[in-house]
């Protein structure tokens, strides 16, 4: 598998919780974050990288965006 | 009451980093090492495949390619695994205060009184040790025990991602076993001296008459002993716990070798700056500068000498080291590696003995120079401001206080 880092438009909330609103794919398209599901510290064995674990849901299937030191990754195929 | 230490190693540190962050090389053999062109080239650590073609930490690349051609050999890029020890200490803290650091990859915990709310000492080893594996994406082998002695034998026995317990009841079964030089600060001589009087595991070592070993050994005899016997009761400190340091020092391997006294003199002065810096930073002076001259045939000496006054200044510290340096060496081989540390260090506030030879004037202006250097450094980087004498030879030019982050620590402190 891939790391595919992304461009991401996130929100800091009043209570200082980073969430992410959408991000643009590497085709370019962009797409919308509908749900977050899981927030947490892991690594991806699978792209290669560690930090915080967003579990977000994304046009109905879960997917996995990492927040690592400044940047955003997830993992491609 | 019986405590309850963890000791939580992660395996082999800087490889397993690596390779999490490069799938592609995971299945092959790897191994972390300086480098070359400095001449830095010995295996700093390796992955579990490397491990299978006996390649040793501390071995050159080329030997350890002759071991296993295809080995694939990484660059160490500190900044990240400093990155990962930070991250470990911070998942170990959330289970104790009592957290004592030995080195970037290896810590002691106390967990005594976390147990009531976590669960036995094997359950908080098994915790730690999965936690470390979804956050970090390394593994740890952790070792539980009721002193630091037996819970760092422990982690030691079972390797990767894996959990060794030791109990009054099982440890003269599981450590007495062992040979006695995998105990700490038993090395190779002094493991030669106990194979001498024919003990070679650490239960020989244990049943043996403390006053035999105090003969053989001297202090150190009565400290082995109580290491064996899992009599040790050295706490557990905590991470902000100060040390009492007796010295400060660098030292480095010279990216080629020195020829002639312009170019150990400006090795010096590397060493000297970082040394003084150093220094300064901790608000310390000394009295005492040692040096240690590695030549080409890797002998290695160490001498010294005294300041006539306690001092912070590279330039009193670097002149000083020259001046030991050609009393010293008769140039029979090239300098491989210098080394500059200053001892008798006292508080910088202390009220020293004044110099009626030195002028006092020119010294304090020298003083005001550097602390000026290490203000332009601390705002524009190490290499905004340098002597003349560096550009000299670019090539021997280094940084070693952003360069050496790791300094070894002791077990007695």
């Amino acid at each position: 598998m891939r790391k595919v880092f992304v461009d991401v438009t996130a929100v800091f909330s009043k209570e200082g919780i980073l969430v992410p609103i959408s991000f643009v794919w590497e085709d370019g398209e962009r797409y919308e974050v509908d749900k977050i599901l899981d927030c947490r510290n892991a690594a991806s064995l699978k792209a290669g990288g560690c930090g915080v674990r967003y579990t977000c849901r994304v046009c109905g299937k879960e997917t996995f965006l990492f927040l690592e030191d400044n940047r955003w990754f997830m993992e491609g195929k | 009451m019986q405590r309850i230490i963890l000791h939580c190693d992660l395996n082999s540190f800087y490889a397993s980093v690596e390779c999490l962050y490069r799938p592609e090389i995971r299945a092959l053999p790897v191994v972390v090492c300086g480098n070359i062109e400095k001449r830095h080239g010995i295996i700093l650590a390796k992955n579990e495949v490397a491990k299978k073609y006996k390649i040793q930490t501390g071995e050159p690349l080329w030997q350890a390619k002759q071991k296993c051609p295809s080995l694939v050999a990484i660059e160490p890029s500190m900044g990240k695994y400093m990155k990962f020890s930070k991250a470990a200490r911070e998942i170990y803290l959330r289970y104790t205060g009592r957290v004592e650091a030995f080195g970037v990859d290896e810590c002691w915990l106390d967990v005594t009184d976390s147990t009531r709310l976590f669960g036995s000492g094997e359950k908080l080893a098994y915790t730690i040790k999965d936690t470390i594996q979804q956050e970090l994406g390394i593994t740890a082998s952790v070792g539980v025990a009721d002193n630091k002695i037996f819970a760092k034998l422990g982690s030691d026995m079972k390797k990767p991602n894996a959990v060794t317990v030791i109990t009054p009841e099982n440890y003269k079964q599981k450590v007495w076993t062992l040979p006695a030089t995998d105990l700490l600060y038993v090395g190779r001589s002094t493991g030669q001296k106990l194979r001498k009087i024919g003990l070679h595991t650490i239960g020989q070592l244990a049943c043996a008459e403390k006053h035999v070993l105090r003969g053989l050994l001297g202090k150190w005899g009565e400290t082995l002993w109580t290491f064996a016997n899992g009599e040790d009761v050295s706490p557990v400190l905590t991470l902000n716990h100060e040390v009492h340091v007796k010295s400060i020092g660098n030292s480095m391997t010279t990216a080629c070798d020195l020829k002639n006294i312009e170019d150990v003199k400006i090795v010096f002065y590397v060493l000297a700056e970082s040394v003084a810096e150093r220094l300064r930073h901790a608000t310390l002076v000394g009295k005492t500068v040692q040096i240690t001259i590695r030549g080409t045939d890797l002998c290695l000496i160490e001498r010294q000498g005294k300041l006539t006054c306690p001092t912070s200044l590279a330039s009193d510290i670097a002149s000083k080291a020259l001046e030991i340096f050609k009393g010293q060496w008769a140039w029979h081989n090239d300098v491989r590696a210098l080394g500059v540390r200053v001892t008798d260090l006292m508080a910088e506030t202390d009220h020293g003995q004044l110099c009626f030879l030195q002028e006092e004037a020119q010294r304090a202006r020298r003083q005001v120079l550097e602390h000026t250097m290490d203000a332009v450094r601390g705002r524009y980087g190490h290499y905004a401001i340098q002597r003349a004498l560096h550009l000299a030879k670019p090539i021997l030019k280094a940084n070693p206080i952003d360069e050496h982050v790791v300094y070894p620590v002791s077990f007695f402190r």
